[in-house]
Protein backbone atom coordinates (compact mmCIF):
# COMPACT_ATOMS: atom_id res chain seq x y z
CA UNK A 1 0.00 0.00 0.00
CA UNK A 2 1.27 3.32 -0.98
CA UNK A 3 1.53 6.00 1.42
CA UNK A 4 3.48 9.37 1.65
CA UNK A 5 5.04 8.63 5.40
CA UNK A 6 8.32 9.05 6.01
CA UNK A 7 10.52 6.52 8.11
CA UNK A 8 9.85 4.91 10.74
CA UNK A 9 6.73 3.02 10.05
CA UNK A 10 3.63 2.98 12.25
CA UNK A 11 4.91 -0.50 13.32
CA UNK A 12 8.54 0.56 14.18
CA UNK A 13 7.61 3.49 15.94
CA UNK A 14 4.99 1.48 18.67
CA UNK A 15 8.13 -0.92 19.13
CA UNK A 16 10.54 2.30 20.41
CA UNK A 17 7.14 2.99 22.53
CA UNK A 18 7.05 -0.03 23.74
CA UNK A 19 10.80 -1.17 23.76
CA UNK A 20 11.20 2.25 25.86
CA UNK A 21 8.60 1.22 28.74
CA UNK A 22 10.42 -2.12 29.07
CA UNK A 23 13.92 -0.55 29.14
CA UNK A 24 13.41 2.56 31.14
CA UNK A 25 9.97 2.71 32.61
CA UNK A 26 9.26 -0.70 34.18
CA UNK A 27 12.11 -0.64 36.39
CA UNK A 28 11.33 2.42 37.88
CA UNK A 29 8.03 2.14 38.82
CA UNK A 30 6.56 -0.02 41.62
CA UNK A 31 4.79 -3.69 40.98
CA UNK A 32 0.67 -2.03 40.56
CA UNK A 33 2.34 0.14 37.70
CA UNK A 34 4.32 -3.08 36.37
CA UNK A 35 1.15 -4.27 36.13
CA UNK A 36 -0.22 -1.95 34.49
CA UNK A 37 2.67 -1.47 32.00
CA UNK A 38 2.92 -4.84 31.21
CA UNK A 39 -0.60 -4.70 29.87
CA UNK A 40 0.21 -1.45 27.63
CA UNK A 41 3.03 -2.95 26.35
CA UNK A 42 1.43 -6.42 25.18
CA UNK A 43 -0.93 -4.32 23.73
CA UNK A 44 1.52 -2.22 22.04
CA UNK A 45 2.95 -5.66 20.64
CA UNK A 46 -0.52 -6.52 19.74
CA UNK A 47 -1.00 -3.86 17.33
CA UNK A 48 2.91 -4.33 15.76
CA UNK A 49 1.44 -7.76 14.74
CA UNK A 50 -1.97 -6.68 13.67
CA UNK A 51 0.13 -4.11 11.37
CA UNK A 52 2.04 -6.52 9.91
CA UNK A 53 -0.48 -10.12 9.15
CA UNK A 54 -3.59 -8.15 9.49
CA UNK A 55 -4.23 -7.26 5.50
CA UNK A 56 -3.79 -10.70 4.82
CA UNK A 57 -5.92 -11.75 7.39
CA UNK A 58 -9.23 -9.74 6.27
CA UNK A 59 -8.36 -10.63 2.60
CA UNK A 60 -8.18 -14.18 3.62
CA UNK A 61 -11.72 -13.38 5.92
CA UNK A 62 -13.53 -11.87 3.31
CA UNK A 63 -13.10 -15.01 0.88
CA UNK A 64 -14.02 -16.86 4.00
CA UNK A 65 -17.32 -15.28 4.46
CA UNK A 66 -17.53 -15.24 0.87
CA UNK A 67 -17.68 -18.78 0.60
CA UNK A 68 -20.61 -18.97 3.30
CA UNK A 69 -22.45 -15.89 1.42
CA UNK A 70 -21.93 -13.26 4.00
CA UNK A 71 -21.04 -10.14 4.25
CA UNK A 72 -19.72 -10.23 7.95
CA UNK A 73 -19.46 -11.73 11.16
CA UNK A 74 -22.73 -9.88 12.02
CA UNK A 75 -24.76 -11.99 8.80
CA UNK A 76 -23.20 -14.78 9.71
CA UNK A 77 -23.85 -14.79 13.05
CA UNK A 78 -27.91 -13.73 12.43
CA UNK A 79 -28.02 -16.89 9.65
CA UNK A 80 -26.55 -19.27 12.32
CA UNK A 81 -29.03 -18.01 15.49
CA UNK A 82 -32.11 -18.11 12.90
CA UNK A 83 -31.05 -21.92 11.52
CA UNK A 84 -30.49 -21.01 7.90
CA UNK A 85 -27.08 -23.02 8.44
CA UNK A 86 -28.35 -25.79 10.19
CA UNK A 87 -27.64 -27.91 7.09
CA UNK A 88 -24.12 -27.31 6.65
CA UNK A 89 -22.96 -26.50 10.38
CA UNK A 90 -19.60 -28.28 10.24
CA UNK A 91 -18.35 -26.20 7.39
CA UNK A 92 -19.42 -23.23 9.16
CA UNK A 93 -17.53 -24.16 12.22
CA UNK A 94 -14.37 -24.93 10.41
CA UNK A 95 -14.64 -21.35 8.73
CA UNK A 96 -15.27 -19.93 12.14
CA UNK A 97 -12.44 -21.80 13.82
CA UNK A 98 -10.27 -20.35 10.99
CA UNK A 99 -11.25 -16.87 12.28
CA UNK A 100 -10.66 -17.22 15.46
CA UNK A 101 -7.09 -18.64 14.65
CA UNK A 102 -6.29 -15.23 13.30
CA UNK A 103 -7.71 -13.40 16.15
CA UNK A 104 -5.52 -15.34 18.22
CA UNK A 105 -2.56 -14.68 16.03
CA UNK A 106 -3.26 -11.42 16.39
CA UNK A 107 -4.35 -10.88 19.74
CA UNK A 108 -1.99 -13.70 21.70
CA UNK A 109 -0.18 -16.08 19.70
CA UNK A 110 1.15 -17.82 22.79
CA UNK A 111 -2.02 -19.04 23.36
CA UNK A 112 -2.33 -21.36 20.66
CA UNK A 113 0.85 -23.06 22.32
CA UNK A 114 -1.02 -24.45 24.83
CA UNK B 1 -14.29 17.86 50.22
CA UNK B 2 -10.37 16.48 49.63
CA UNK B 3 -9.88 12.87 49.85
CA UNK B 4 -8.92 13.46 53.41
CA UNK B 5 -11.49 15.20 54.86
CA UNK B 6 -13.70 12.52 52.92
CA UNK B 7 -11.60 9.43 54.78
CA UNK B 8 -12.29 10.95 58.17
CA UNK B 9 -15.16 11.48 57.83
CA UNK B 10 -15.71 8.10 57.10
CA UNK B 11 -13.83 6.54 59.78
CA UNK B 12 -15.96 8.83 62.00
CA UNK B 13 -19.32 7.15 60.63
CA UNK B 14 -17.46 3.89 61.19
CA UNK B 15 -16.72 4.87 64.81
CA UNK B 16 -20.07 5.59 65.44
CA UNK B 17 -21.50 2.27 63.67
CA UNK B 18 -19.33 -0.12 65.74
CA UNK B 19 -19.23 2.11 68.81
CA UNK B 20 -15.26 1.92 68.31
CA UNK B 21 -12.78 4.20 70.06
CA UNK B 22 -10.54 4.60 67.12
CA UNK B 23 -10.40 4.09 63.84
CA UNK B 24 -6.83 3.05 61.45
CA UNK B 25 -5.74 2.50 58.55
CA UNK B 26 -8.46 2.67 56.64
CA UNK B 27 -7.38 2.83 53.08
CA UNK B 28 -9.70 2.01 49.69
CA UNK B 29 -8.70 -1.69 48.24
CA UNK B 30 -9.78 -2.87 44.79
CA UNK B 31 -12.76 -3.19 44.09
CA UNK B 32 -15.66 -4.39 41.29
CA UNK B 33 -17.22 -1.17 39.21
CA UNK B 34 -20.50 -1.85 41.58
CA UNK B 35 -18.79 -1.92 44.64
CA UNK B 36 -16.07 0.00 46.76
CA UNK B 37 -14.16 -2.49 49.19
CA UNK B 38 -12.19 -0.74 51.88
CA UNK B 39 -10.54 -2.31 54.70
CA UNK B 40 -9.61 -0.69 58.24
CA UNK B 41 -8.87 -1.41 61.76
CA UNK B 42 -10.90 -0.41 64.98
CA UNK B 43 -9.95 -0.70 68.28
CA UNK B 44 -7.31 -3.02 66.96
CA UNK B 45 -9.48 -5.90 65.12
CA UNK B 46 -9.15 -5.62 61.16
CA UNK B 47 -12.64 -5.10 58.98
CA UNK B 48 -14.20 -5.15 55.65
CA UNK B 49 -16.45 -2.25 54.56
CA UNK B 50 -18.17 -3.25 51.06
CA UNK B 51 -20.28 -0.04 49.83
CA UNK B 52 -22.55 0.23 46.67
CA UNK B 53 -21.12 2.78 44.59
CA UNK B 54 -23.18 5.85 43.72
CA UNK B 55 -25.34 5.47 40.41
CA UNK B 56 -25.38 1.59 40.72
CA UNK B 57 -28.57 -0.27 40.47
CA UNK B 58 -29.28 -2.98 42.43
CA UNK B 59 -27.73 -2.45 45.83
CA UNK B 60 -26.70 -5.42 47.75
CA UNK B 61 -29.64 -7.33 47.18
CA UNK B 62 -29.37 -10.54 49.38
CA UNK B 63 -25.64 -10.84 50.01
CA UNK B 64 -25.83 -10.05 53.63
CA UNK B 65 -28.44 -13.12 54.55
CA UNK B 66 -26.22 -15.08 52.30
CA UNK B 67 -23.61 -14.85 54.50
CA UNK B 68 -25.29 -16.03 57.76
CA UNK B 69 -26.81 -18.24 56.18
CA UNK B 70 -23.49 -19.71 54.37
CA UNK B 71 -21.85 -19.44 57.71
CA UNK B 72 -24.69 -21.05 59.69
CA UNK B 73 -24.35 -23.91 57.16
CA UNK B 74 -20.49 -24.78 57.34
CA UNK B 75 -19.56 -22.75 54.43
CA UNK B 76 -16.26 -20.79 55.30
CA UNK B 77 -17.11 -17.01 54.71
CA UNK B 78 -16.48 -13.59 56.84
CA UNK B 79 -18.14 -12.83 59.70
CA UNK B 80 -21.10 -10.46 59.06
CA UNK B 81 -20.80 -7.74 61.36
CA UNK B 82 -22.46 -5.21 60.51
CA UNK B 83 -25.31 -5.13 57.55
CA UNK B 84 -26.25 -1.88 56.32
CA UNK B 85 -28.22 -3.23 53.22
CA UNK B 86 -31.26 -1.04 53.99
CA UNK B 87 -29.51 1.59 55.90
CA UNK B 88 -28.35 5.29 54.94
CA UNK B 89 -25.90 5.92 57.62
CA UNK B 90 -23.23 5.90 54.78
CA UNK B 91 -24.88 7.11 52.34
CA UNK B 92 -25.16 4.20 49.87
CA UNK B 93 -26.05 0.59 51.15
CA UNK B 94 -23.23 -1.59 52.80
CA UNK B 95 -21.99 -4.34 55.21
CA UNK B 96 -19.24 -4.71 57.35
CA UNK B 97 -17.60 -8.11 57.68
CA UNK B 98 -14.29 -9.25 59.46
CA UNK B 99 -10.92 -9.34 57.59
CA UNK B 100 -9.81 -12.61 57.07
CA UNK B 101 -6.09 -12.90 56.35
CA UNK B 102 -4.41 -14.99 53.30
CA UNK B 103 -4.39 -14.13 49.56
CA UNK B 104 -6.45 -14.20 46.80
CA UNK B 105 -4.16 -13.72 43.93
CA UNK B 106 -4.15 -16.19 41.78
CA UNK B 107 -0.53 -16.34 40.32
CA UNK B 108 0.83 -16.30 43.92
CA UNK B 109 -1.22 -19.33 45.15
CA UNK B 110 -0.17 -21.37 41.96
CA UNK B 111 3.47 -20.98 42.46
CA UNK B 112 4.24 -19.54 46.58
CA UNK B 113 5.63 -21.79 48.64
CA UNK B 114 3.66 -20.58 51.44
CA UNK B 115 0.48 -22.39 49.60
CA UNK B 116 2.17 -26.09 48.67
CA UNK B 117 -0.19 -26.97 50.93
CA UNK B 118 -3.14 -25.29 50.36
CA UNK B 119 -2.42 -26.04 46.69
CA UNK B 120 -2.76 -30.11 48.00
CA UNK B 121 -5.92 -29.48 49.81
CA UNK B 122 -7.87 -27.20 47.43
CA UNK B 123 -9.87 -29.48 45.69
CA UNK B 124 -11.43 -30.92 49.07
CA UNK B 125 -11.52 -27.76 50.35
CA UNK B 126 -13.89 -26.52 47.67
CA UNK B 127 -15.83 -29.42 46.65
CA UNK B 128 -16.76 -29.44 50.73
CA UNK B 129 -17.62 -25.89 50.71
CA UNK B 130 -19.90 -26.00 47.63
CA UNK B 131 -21.58 -29.23 48.92
CA UNK B 132 -22.44 -27.65 51.89
CA UNK B 133 -23.58 -24.55 50.11
CA UNK B 134 -25.50 -26.36 47.66
CA UNK B 135 -26.86 -28.33 50.70
CA UNK B 136 -29.10 -25.20 51.97
CA UNK B 137 -32.68 -25.51 52.14
CA UNK B 138 -33.47 -22.38 49.38
CA UNK B 139 -36.57 -21.77 51.71
CA UNK B 140 -34.05 -20.37 53.76
CA UNK B 141 -33.44 -17.21 51.73
CA UNK B 142 -35.75 -15.19 49.80
CA UNK B 143 -35.16 -12.39 47.15
CA UNK B 144 -32.27 -14.21 45.25
CA UNK B 145 -32.59 -14.14 41.60
CA UNK B 146 -33.87 -17.37 39.57
CA UNK B 147 -33.20 -16.99 35.99
CA UNK B 148 -32.18 -19.44 33.39
CA UNK B 149 -28.59 -18.58 32.42
CA UNK B 150 -28.52 -19.49 28.91
CA UNK B 151 -31.47 -16.90 28.42
CA UNK B 152 -29.49 -14.35 30.78
CA UNK B 153 -26.37 -14.27 28.47
CA UNK B 154 -28.26 -14.51 25.50
CA UNK B 155 -29.68 -11.31 26.65
CA UNK B 156 -26.50 -9.60 27.76
CA UNK B 157 -24.80 -10.76 24.15
CA UNK B 158 -27.87 -10.01 22.26
CA UNK B 159 -27.58 -5.68 24.37
CA UNK B 160 -23.89 -5.52 23.76
CA UNK B 161 -24.59 -5.54 19.81
CA UNK B 162 -21.22 -7.50 19.12
CA UNK B 163 -22.20 -10.38 16.88
CA UNK B 164 -20.18 -13.62 17.20
CA UNK B 165 -20.49 -16.59 15.50
CA UNK B 166 -18.58 -18.86 17.91
CA UNK B 167 -21.24 -17.98 20.57
CA UNK B 168 -24.71 -18.62 17.95
CA UNK B 169 -22.79 -21.98 17.45
CA UNK B 170 -21.84 -22.47 21.04
CA UNK B 171 -25.98 -21.57 22.13
CA UNK B 172 -27.44 -23.86 19.66
CA UNK B 173 -25.09 -26.45 21.41
CA UNK B 174 -26.03 -25.56 24.73
CA UNK B 175 -30.13 -25.52 24.11
CA UNK B 176 -29.32 -28.62 22.18
CA UNK B 177 -27.70 -30.34 24.82
CA UNK B 178 -29.06 -28.66 28.10
CA UNK B 179 -29.13 -31.38 30.74
CA UNK B 180 -32.32 -31.63 32.95
CA UNK B 181 -31.56 -30.27 36.51
CA UNK B 182 -32.50 -32.53 39.41
CA UNK B 183 -31.50 -29.31 42.07
CA UNK B 184 -32.20 -26.30 42.17
CA UNK B 185 -30.06 -24.48 45.08
CA UNK B 186 -28.25 -21.91 46.54
CA UNK B 187 -25.50 -21.43 43.49
CA UNK B 188 -22.04 -18.78 44.48
CA UNK B 189 -22.17 -17.47 40.85
CA UNK B 190 -18.23 -16.90 41.11
CA UNK B 191 -16.55 -19.63 43.17
CA UNK B 192 -12.95 -18.94 41.66
CA UNK B 193 -9.60 -18.50 42.42
CA UNK B 194 -9.42 -14.58 43.09
CA UNK B 195 -12.96 -14.59 45.15
CA UNK B 196 -11.62 -16.80 47.28
CA UNK B 197 -9.05 -16.43 50.23
CA UNK B 198 -6.78 -18.34 50.65
CA UNK B 199 -4.34 -19.53 54.06
CA UNK B 200 -1.22 -21.38 54.10
CA UNK B 201 -4.01 -24.82 54.78
CA UNK B 202 -6.11 -24.30 52.47
CA UNK B 203 -9.52 -21.71 51.79
CA UNK B 204 -9.76 -19.36 54.83
CA UNK B 205 -13.32 -17.85 53.31
CA UNK B 206 -15.36 -17.87 50.30
CA UNK B 207 -15.94 -14.47 48.85
CA UNK B 208 -17.52 -12.40 46.67
CA UNK B 209 -21.33 -13.22 47.14
CA UNK B 210 -22.56 -10.52 44.35
CA UNK B 211 -23.73 -13.08 41.85
CA UNK B 212 -25.24 -15.60 44.24
CA UNK B 213 -28.66 -16.55 43.09
CA UNK B 214 -31.03 -20.18 42.56
CA UNK B 215 -30.29 -22.65 40.24
CA UNK B 216 -28.40 -26.21 39.26
CA UNK B 217 -25.38 -26.49 41.90
CA UNK B 218 -23.35 -27.64 38.42
CA UNK B 219 -22.85 -24.27 37.75
CA UNK B 220 -20.59 -23.60 40.29
CA UNK B 221 -18.41 -26.63 39.18
CA UNK B 222 -18.29 -26.25 36.03
CA UNK B 223 -17.18 -22.34 36.28
CA UNK B 224 -14.90 -23.23 38.71
CA UNK B 225 -13.03 -25.55 35.56
CA UNK B 226 -13.15 -23.00 33.19
CA UNK B 227 -10.15 -22.45 31.53
CA UNK B 228 -9.70 -18.59 32.58
CA UNK B 229 -9.60 -19.65 36.11
CA UNK B 230 -6.93 -22.22 35.70
CA UNK B 231 -4.65 -19.07 35.24
CA UNK B 232 -2.30 -20.63 33.56
CA UNK B 233 -1.89 -23.95 35.04
CA UNK B 234 -2.22 -27.27 33.48
CA UNK B 235 -4.64 -28.89 36.14
CA UNK B 236 -8.63 -28.60 35.55
CA UNK B 237 -9.16 -27.20 38.39
CA UNK B 238 -8.55 -24.00 39.50
CA UNK B 239 -5.14 -25.13 37.62
CA UNK B 240 -4.52 -27.24 41.41
CA UNK B 241 -5.93 -30.15 40.96
CA UNK B 242 -8.13 -33.09 39.33
CA UNK B 243 -11.73 -33.15 38.27
CA UNK B 244 -11.62 -36.73 40.47
CA UNK B 245 -10.70 -34.64 43.63
CA UNK B 246 -12.88 -32.03 43.01
CA UNK B 247 -16.20 -34.13 42.26
CA UNK B 248 -15.20 -36.71 45.12
CA UNK B 249 -15.00 -34.06 48.20
CA UNK B 250 -18.47 -33.28 46.57
CA UNK B 251 -19.63 -36.27 46.05
CA UNK B 252 -18.83 -37.52 49.53
CA UNK B 253 -19.89 -34.17 51.74
CA UNK B 254 -22.99 -33.90 49.55
CA UNK B 255 -24.04 -37.29 48.77
CA UNK B 256 -25.35 -36.35 45.40
CA UNK B 257 -23.09 -38.38 42.42
CA UNK B 258 -21.24 -35.89 40.18
CA UNK B 259 -22.51 -36.21 36.30
CA UNK B 260 -19.19 -34.97 34.68
CA UNK B 261 -21.16 -34.59 31.41
CA UNK B 262 -23.46 -32.15 33.09
CA UNK B 263 -19.97 -30.34 34.72
CA UNK B 264 -18.89 -30.03 31.07
CA UNK B 265 -22.09 -28.35 29.71
CA UNK B 266 -22.12 -25.44 32.40
CA UNK B 267 -18.36 -25.99 31.31
CA UNK B 268 -19.19 -24.69 28.16
CA UNK B 269 -21.43 -22.10 29.41
CA UNK B 270 -19.04 -20.97 31.66
CA UNK B 271 -16.70 -20.10 29.19
CA UNK B 272 -19.20 -18.67 26.71
CA UNK B 273 -20.18 -16.58 29.52
CA UNK B 274 -16.67 -15.27 30.93
CA UNK B 275 -16.28 -14.54 26.84
CA UNK B 276 -19.22 -12.25 26.82
CA UNK B 277 -17.83 -10.83 29.86
CA UNK B 278 -14.92 -9.86 28.00
CA UNK B 279 -16.98 -7.92 25.38
CA UNK B 280 -18.81 -6.33 28.54
CA UNK B 281 -15.64 -5.30 30.13
CA UNK B 282 -14.45 -3.28 26.42
CA UNK B 283 -17.38 -1.68 26.30
CA UNK B 284 -17.38 -0.17 29.89
CA UNK B 285 -13.85 1.24 28.23
CA UNK B 286 -15.25 2.27 25.05
CA UNK B 287 -18.27 3.60 26.94
CA UNK B 288 -16.48 5.88 28.64
CA UNK B 289 -18.09 4.75 31.90
CA UNK B 290 -14.62 3.86 33.19
CA UNK B 291 -11.74 4.54 31.01
CA UNK B 292 -8.91 1.95 31.46
CA UNK B 293 -6.42 0.49 28.77
CA UNK B 294 -6.81 -2.64 30.95
CA UNK B 295 -10.30 -3.45 30.60
CA UNK B 296 -9.56 -2.32 26.62
CA UNK B 297 -7.02 -4.95 26.55
CA UNK B 298 -9.77 -7.73 27.87
CA UNK B 299 -11.84 -6.86 24.77
CA UNK B 300 -8.99 -8.84 22.88
CA UNK B 301 -9.45 -12.06 25.23
CA UNK B 302 -12.84 -12.36 23.77
CA UNK B 303 -11.20 -14.85 21.05
CA UNK B 304 -9.15 -16.98 23.82
CA UNK B 305 -12.85 -18.36 24.98
CA UNK B 306 -13.93 -18.78 21.36
CA UNK B 307 -10.69 -20.71 21.28
CA UNK B 308 -11.36 -22.79 24.67
CA UNK B 309 -15.02 -23.37 23.13
CA UNK B 310 -14.06 -25.38 19.81
CA UNK B 311 -11.32 -27.19 22.43
CA UNK B 312 -13.98 -28.01 24.54
CA UNK B 313 -16.36 -29.03 21.60
CA UNK B 314 -14.13 -31.11 19.82
CA UNK B 315 -15.75 -34.17 18.65
CA UNK B 316 -19.40 -33.27 20.98
CA UNK B 317 -20.85 -31.12 18.64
Amino acid sequence: MAHPHDVPTSSQLLEAVRQWLERDVMPAVDARLQFHGRVAMNLLAMVEREIEIGPGQAVEHDERLATLECADDSELAQRIKSGEMDDRLEEVRALVYASVVDKLLVANPKYLEK
Amino acid sequence: MSINTLVDALASDLSLLLGAREISNLRRLTGGASRETWRFDADGSSFVLQRVRPGTIGGLKQEPSVLVMAARHGVPVPELVFDGSASDALTQPFMIVRAVEGETIARKIQRDDAFGLARQNFCRDAGTALAKLHGIDVQEVSGLEDEDQVERYREVLDFLNEPHPTFELVFKWLKAHQPESRRRTIVHGDFRLGNLMIGPRGIEAVLDWELAHLGDPMEDLGWLCVKAWRFGGAQPVAGLGSYDDLFSAYEEHSGVKVDHDVVRWWQVLGTLKWGIICISQASTHLSGVIRSHELAAIGRRVCENEYDLFQLLEGEW
